[in-house]
């Protein structure tokens, strides 16, 4: 078996310190960064997301499978950095004001990381100015809000409508997701899409990004 | 701590069994069938001849109680154990020899052909929570004489598991014996390594036909494990009162256990039934009934207060469609012979009394035998106590997905069923198609059938099984059979 389709099966088991010790393995043999993240890594998430969707494995293999991902991503980021190779795209992330419920949007995050993107969490109770303004300084070409109560759904709109008087909307992509939310509501407002779970949100970032 | 239900105080339970034992000792047995009679008459029943009765004694009773076995086990065809019928573990089969079969989208039931029969077969096999397969339905497109047996070589041929059976005619015992006998290799293995049970149905009242007696008396003779189905109609073939009932199934239960040990002590016996309650409006046997599941239920414990192992025709519907109603009742009686500890659950797949089966169905209540086997499982501690690390770890993670406690414990602790059971937000749920659950059970039983492999046994042992049908067949008048293994 060859070193990426070991550090692919690693990553698939969730393996972390393994993981790390094949990229610097793969590394240390003279492979490209990029290819290692493509046939290694990425490819060992891509198995994940189809096993995930196919009710093989659950989200706890999903997120240790995300870790282990880090591991290596960490020890390829700068040196993708430095030969100039995009490492996937950029993602501001936060639930939206007054709701304090975050879990749902920690779980999108390590996924989004897992699946080899920047994630910038911005936490809880965020207000509309600063997911805007982070996506602004990031140069991100995603947003997600995140809400759990049926109260604070509205703020997404005003993420929405800032996007418009900031020149944004259009060219950053807005997605949504939590319980109360669906894609008839995404509509409503103007956000992209809705995603449904953090496999999902992987999915239609990923679209969006043209990685898919 | 093992989840439980009980109807009966002790109290009860032995007044029952006291009117019953009487009932055998002062009203008698018809029994239509004079080896069987002259076999009681030998261990000291009065006969009388002429009116085919034969009036047990306390002794015939208690003798018979103490040679049946308190449990027993069944193995698959290639010797496996595969069922544990002993002290309250419960187990699921499928319903028995139904003569419609329902298609998936199709509003009225269609007579069953081999080629269907093979497909249930199949799809058996990749049923985890039916621990044993059962000859569901009955074939058309063979003759009568052999639509007993064939239904037992079809499932011996595409099925490993153990099969809960019987026999439509005295005749058939011969050709169903043989081939457990192929199977197995010899008449001692297959005592050893009970392969099937028979299904023996007393009449009622109190009575036994040639067929089912001479079935009782032929298992014996070679250790095949029999359950004795008593079917009093509470309030038509039955006294109305479900103790009334109770009392009459205990008495023709009791005379099949005494029939069954006369002939060989130690003989394998399940203390079961399909008896109903008798709806006065449609004059039908709701099987879905509760009161038909409470005389299931209680009449499992005075089973079990004799010290025997138990059977039910339980968690079946009689809705004609798989609908909400198919649901209800299935998973209502599931649960209830769970909690009941009754031994041999028989009924999945099964729909219009007991006559309609339906292959999606039996999906759907596979995943409703695993919730109530979940169930019994009950709460017990895991790495629980002291719980402050793992609050901590919680603090600490803002969650616990990834925990190695959650790892270790996961599918201990959760059932998480197949695909035919809807878990998703709407929205995936939408964007897999929105299936009905109609659709995900037939998708289901699609996948399970394709992913079937050919049975494990010897070839020449599959040869030698045809070899017996196909003789059969030619005494039965056709030459050749719509499916061979």
């Amino acid at each position: 078996m060859d070193l990426l389709t070991r550090l692919s099966e690693s990553l698939q088991g969730g393996d972390a310190d393994q993981v790390a010790e094949l990229t610097r393995q793969a590394l240390a043999a003279g492979l490209a960064p990029k290819p290692i993240l493509d046939q290694g890594l990425i490819a060992g998430m891509t198995v994940v997301g189809d096993r995930f969707k196919a009710h093989e494995i659950f989200l706890p293999d999903v997120l240790l499978a995300a870790k282990a991902m880090y591991a290596g991503l960490d020890l390829l980021r700068p040196l993708l950095a430095k030969a100039g190779v995009a490492t996937g795209g950029r993602v501001v992330i936060g639930t939206v004001r007054g709701d304090l419920h975050d879990i749902g949007k920690n779980l999108v995050a390590i996924m989004l990381r897992g699946a080899g993107l920047e994630v910038i969490d911005l936490g809880k109770d965020v207000a509309p100015e600063r997911f805007v303004a982070a996506a602004q300084e990031h140069g991100a070409q995603v947003i997600g809000m995140s809400a759990l109560l049926t109260t604070t759904m509205p703020v997404m709109r005003q993420v929405v409508d800032l996007c418009r008087e900031r020149g944004l909307y259009g060219k950053v992509k807005l997605i949504v997701g939590g319980a109360p939310l669906s894609a008839e509501y995404a509509r409503e407002i103007g956000a992209d899409a809705y995603c449904f779970d953090g496999v999902n949100a992987v999915d239609v970032v990923k679209r969006y990004l043209g990685t898919a | 701590m093992r989840p439980t239900v009980h109807l009966l105080s002790e109290e009860l339970i032995e007044r029952i069994v006291a009117e019953a034992r009487d009932l055998l000792c002062t009203l008698g047995v018809e029994i239509h069938n004079p080896g069987v009679l002259e076999l009681l008459h030998g261990h000291g029943a009065r006969i009388d001849a002429a009116a085919q009765r034969a009036f047990f004694t306390p002794d015939i009773i208690d003798r018979s109680l103490e040679s049946a076995p308190h449990g027993f086990k069944l193995y698959d065809s290639l010797g496996q154990e595969a069922v544990d019928l002993s002290g309250d573990r419960t187990n699921y089969t499928p319903g028995s020899a139904a003569i419609t079969i329902l298609d998936h989208g199709a509003d009225r039931s269609r007579r069953p052909a081999a080629a269907d029969y093979v497909r249930y077969a199949k799809l058996m096999c990749g049923l985890p929570n039916l621990a044993s397969q059962s000859t569901a339905f009955i074939p058309q497109d063979v003759p009568e004489k052999i639509q007993d047996s064939y239904r037992l070589y079809l499932s011996l041929g595409f099925c490993e598991k153990p099969v809960v059976t019987g026999c439509f005619t005295v005749e058939a015992f011969e050709l169903m014996k043989d081939l457990q006998l192929a199977v197995r290799g010899s008449a001692e293995a297959l005592a050893a390594r009970p392969l099937t049970i028979f299904s023996c149905c007393p009449t009622a009242p109190i009575k036994w036909s040639d067929v089912t007696s001479q079935n009782v008396v032929d298992c014996a003779r070679f250790g095949i494990p029999v359950e004795y189905i008593s079917m009093p109609l509470s309030g038509f073939m039955a006294p109305v009162t479900m103790v009334g009932s109770l009392i009459q199934h205990t008495a023709e239960t009791l005379s099949g256990v005494a029939i069954s040990q006369l002939t060989r002590p130690g003989t394998p016996v399940l203390y079961g039934g399909s008896p109903a309650v008798f709806d006065v409006r449609y004059e039908t046997t709701p099987m879905g009934d509760i009161g038909t599941m409470m005389i299931d239920c209680a009449y499992n414990e005075i089973g079990k207060s004799l010290g025997l192992p138990t059977q039910a025709y339980i968690g079946l519907s009689d809705a004609k469609l798989l609908d909400a109603q198919a649901g209800f009742e299935s998973a209502a009686g599931a649960l209830l012979a769970a909690l009941s500890g009754i031994n041999n659950c028989s009924g999945s797949g099964m729909l219009d009394f007991e006559s309609c089966f339906s292959l999606e169905k039996l999906v759907l209540d596979n995943e409703i035998c695993g919730s109530a086997l979940h169930l019994l499982r009950g709460i017990t501690p895991k790495e629980d106590f002291p719980a402050r690390a793992r609050f901590e770890e919680m603090l600490a993670e803002g969650h616990l997905l990834i925990s190695a406690h959650t790892r270790r414990h996961l599918r201990q602790e959760h059932y998480l069923p197949g695909p035919v059971i809807d878990r998703a937000n709407k929205s995936r749920w939408a964007e897999e198609g929105g299936k009905t659950l109609g659709e995900r059970a037939r998708a289901e039983v699609e996948r399970l059938v394709a992913a079937h492999r050919p049975v494990r046994l010897d070839s020449g042992v599959k040869q030698q099984l045809t070899r017996l049908m196909n003789a059969a067949a030619l005494r039965a008048g056709i030459d050749r059979l719509p499916v061979s293994i």
